[in-house]
């Protein structure tokens, strides 16, 4: 009981300091925010339920005030806004990144890939393409569209929480609670 | 942490959050029945008028948060040039922009401790499924005491890598930030076992 207590609230700790961070510069200058990382790796680290959890508190904590988005974006405006879609999703994602680690035989590494592939890329569009669209009036292909730009960035975080999530299994194999 | 509300004490301040919460989610749903620029337009200058009236620095900080906003306005600005329907894009411009202007004012003129407190009535219903809202004022306590410890164990994360080498640690820095967050984790959990359970 208190070690779910305290895994849920120092990861949602760690979204939140990974906010503060400065952006990831990956190798032929392409950066990436280590926040969105943290919410995949909520998932295949703490497993779908405690992973869904940690992202809820970190949203909880963001909406009554606390600067705690990337950018220090924060307060109940960022849920009024386009992007709302994809807040919706994190725990969502956080969830089924976490189930498909649970469930998965195959090895930390690749399993974590695919969960994180599934939950932080397929699943988190699947909430933030219709906020879109409906925050900004447009059809679902053209919301499509506009978010393409960010794909690629999505596709690294994926091989990039595959590789995380093996390192901690390597480092600490009884912390892996997806695994537990 | 610094948090979003304003400092200095405004009328609205002193209103109920639950109150002031109940309002804005009308305001939004009444924005989306709104279909004419003229009346949305009408409803931003009143907004605008607003914040001035609550002070300078609330309108100032206002502007300010609606500043992330500036792709999607780009993006949906061209897009509608484009298709030659300036008033379309105007609605859904305004409308935005409103939405997100009025939640933020809120946040502005609400005390962290009194939307705790509206959280914590929303979420009392919970504990009839198992989840105690006192273990819920428990993780929030705890997130919020940890993100200057991690942010510490990061810094002296980046301090160690920088010492070896020349480059910027990049995603290296996860794996031990990660298993700073699970190490501290154990430790909390030790403690709160030790200090009784966390009920």
């Amino acid at each position: 009981m208190e070690r779910s207590l305290s895994h849920i609230a120092l990861f949602a700790a760690l979204i939140a300091v990974l906010g503060f961070v400065p952006q990831i510069m990956l190798p032929f200058g392409v950066p990436i925010t280590a926040q969105s990382l943290g919410i995949m790796l909520c998932g295949t680290v703490l497993g779908s339920k405690r992973g869904a959890l940690a992202v809820l508190l970190f949203l909880a904590l963001v909406a009554i005030g606390l600067p705690l988005l990337s950018g220090g974006r924060g307060g109940l405006g960022v849920f009024a806004s386009p992007t709302v879609g994809f807040l919706i999703g994190f725990p969502m994602a956080a969830f089924v990144a976490g189930l498909v680690v649970e469930r998965s035989r195959a090895g930390v590494g690749l399993s974590a890939g695919i969960g994180a592939f599934v939950g932080g890329v397929i699943v988190l569009y699947a909430f933030g393409i219709p906020g879109l669209a409906l925050m900004l009036d447009k059809s679902l292909p053209e919301a499509a569209l506009m978010i393409t730009v960010f794909l690629p960035g999505d596709l690294i975080k994926v091989v990039l929480a595959a590789l995380i999530t093996q390192g901690i299994a390597r480092m600490r194999p009884d912390a892996l609670l997806s695994r537990a | 942490m610094l948090t979003l509300t304003s400092p200095r004490d405004t009328p609205l301040h002193g209103w109920p959050a639950g109150a002031k919460l109940a309002g804005l989610c009308l305001f939004t749903l009444a924005l989306f029945q709104l279909a004419s620029p003229l009346w949305l337009a009408l409803v931003a200058v009143a907004l605008a008028l607003g914040h001035l009236a609550l002070g300078r620095d609330i309108a100032a900080a206002g502007l300010g948060l609606l500043r992330p906003l500036w792709p999607f306005a780009l993006v949906v600005a061209v897009w509608h040039l484009a298709l030659r329907d300036p008033s379309g894009g105007a609605v859904i411009l305004l409308r935005m922009g409103l939405a997100v202007a009025a939640a933020n004012l809120v946040t502005m003129t609400t005390r962290l401790s009194d939307m705790l407190a509206v959280l914590m009535r929303l979420l009392s219903p919970l504990s009839r499924l198992g989840l105690p809202s006192d273990r819920i004022a428990l993780a929030i306590a705890l997130v919020i005491r940890f993100i200057p410890v991690l942010s510490d164990r990061i810094a002296l994360i980046r301090a160690a890598w920088s010492a070896r080498s020349p480059r910027p640690p990049g995603w290296r820095l996860m794996v031990p930030a990660a298993l700073a967050a699970l190490d501290e984790a154990e430790h909390v959990a030790e403690s709160l076992r030790a200090r009784g359970g966390a009920g």
